[in-house]
């Protein structure tokens, strides 16, 4: 039994939150960037990427992260690439991230007026043009308090990328665990810091429901 | 690297998954039916006479809402044996869905409740029914009635969140299959198979609840 003082454990897990936290930025962007892709599709007029979307959707929301994860980290090098477990995890929240933020914008879009459609083509714009000048601007306006409420779930997710042996915050904490024996300890200030991280963006979440309710 | 999927070993391992898909449902009704007795009681905490109660309830709640699933199960599992309480894997299990779905469901009935308008308690009261008949047969009904969608996702979520309780040996859908594929050397038509055993159980569970409310609280409501 190695000797760790208060200190050295709360040291080491504050330095191992940077990886919790690039991990979460990582995933929100991609998802952010996939997520508009589904989204697109998902609006779009044609019949066949609006029912890949609302399938990909269905897949995603209906299975455990877990196992999109654990699939990621096997299937992918199946395909021929060789990953590590931060490619892995990267490429499983993304896909994650991507459905869930894919339906929260849909919400956004259905919620801006019909009239803004009609008005975006007469100016004779292209469809997609019309999405990204007109609409998307307003749908993220409405959809952000879900979005920011989405973020705080995503970061609380990176957790499983632990169970893949990617070094974050929970995987540095069971390393401390086996070599302190101090589980009580340890997973409490693991805790603390996810709800050091989670608390503020919950109550800014808040504060833009309250917000958009009052106009 | 040429790579082609074998599903040979599916027919072997057909009970080990059956039986672990079995222990995830079971986890799900049985969180599903402790949490939401918490969460009424909870909403009913929130909404009470004490002060103190009020705080701590909502204390509760902003705690297991903003910290992971994952976190939250090994400080139940590993953390309290150091103090003296020690669980087998399937009690920490259990406890740690309860009172992670609670803490969303607390809202969710408290919203229900609240929904309800006045009036129904006070028409039920004037036709001199008991205080806790006025709860049980008018207001908390049709306040179920009003959640039920919200109620179905976090049942159906908490299903799909179960998988994680794989980390403390629980012997449920997602570590029959880990199992199976530290034997057959399949992992990555193992975990394809679990999955998509827990997409028709998240479909087939949500069609359940809905023909369920249809039956038993009409489908004009709501």
């Amino acid at each position: 039994m190695i000797e760790f003082t208060f200190w050295d454990i709360l040291r080491n897990l504050v330095f191992a939150t940077r990886w919790t936290l690039l991990l979460s930025l990582a995933a929100f962007a991609g998802g952010a960037i996939v997520g508009l892709a589904i989204l697109s599709a998902r609006i779009s007029k044609t019949r066949w990427p609006r029912s890949f979307a609302s399938g990909y959707i269905a897949l995603f929301q209906g299975t455990p992260l877990l196992m999109q994860l654990f699939l990621m980290f096997f299937g992918l090098p199946m395909l021929g690439f060789r990953i590590g477990s931060w490619t892995a995890a990267v490429c499983g929240l993304t896909f994650y991230a991507s459905a869930y933020l894919a339906e929260i914008w849909r919400s956004g879009v259905e919620a801006v007026p019909r009239g803004q459609w009609d008005a975006a083509s007469s100016l004779g714009l292209h469809r997609l043009l019309e999405l990204r000048l007109i609409i998307l601007p307003q749908a993220f306006r409405i959809t952000r308090a879900p979005t920011v409420g989405f973020l705080v779930q995503l970061i609380k997710s990176t957790a499983l990328a632990s169970i893949l042996g990617f070094d974050e915050l929970l995987k540095t904490a069971n390393a401390i665990n086996n070599a302190t024996f101090e589980p009580f300890k340890v997973y409490g200030l693991v805790a603390v810091i996810f709800f050091a991280l989670c608390y503020p963006l919950t109550q800014y979440a808040r504060f833009l429901e309250k917000k958009a309710a009052f106009g | 690297m040429r790579y082609s999927l074998d599903f040979n070993w599916l027919w072997d391992g057909m009970g080990a998954l059956a039986y672990g898909a079995g222990t995830t449902l079971a986890l799900t009704v049985s969180t599903s039916v402790l949490g939401i007795v918490l969460s009424i009681l909870g909403a009913a905490a929130r909404r009470g006479p004490y002060p103190w109660l009020r705080k701590v309830v909502g204390l509760y709640v902003e705690i297991m809402r903003n910290t992971p699933f994952l976190v939250q199960l090994f400080f139940i599992f590993f953390g309290l044996p150091s103090l003296g309480i020690r669980l087998d894997p399937i009690t920490a299990a259990v406890l740690a869905m309860t009172l992670n779905m609670a803490a969303y469901t607390i809202e969710v009935v408290g919203a229900g409740l609240d929904a309800i308008p006045r009036g129904q308690k006070e028409a039920a009261q004037a036709l001199g029914l008991r205080p806790r008949l006025v709860f049980f047969k008018i207001i908390l009904p049709q306040a179920i009635a009003i959640i039920f969608p919200a109620l179905t996702s976090q049942i159906i979520i908490m299903m799909l969140e179960s998988a994680v309780v794989s980390q403390i040996s629980v012997r449920e859908l997602a570590q029959e299959a880990d199992l199976l594929q530290s034997r057959t050397f399949r992992s990555f038509e193992t975990y394809l198979v679990a999955t998509l055993i827990y997409l028709s159980m998240s479909a087939a569970l949500r069609r359940l609840l809905f023909a369920g409310k249809r039956r038993f609280l009409g489908a004009g409501l709501a």
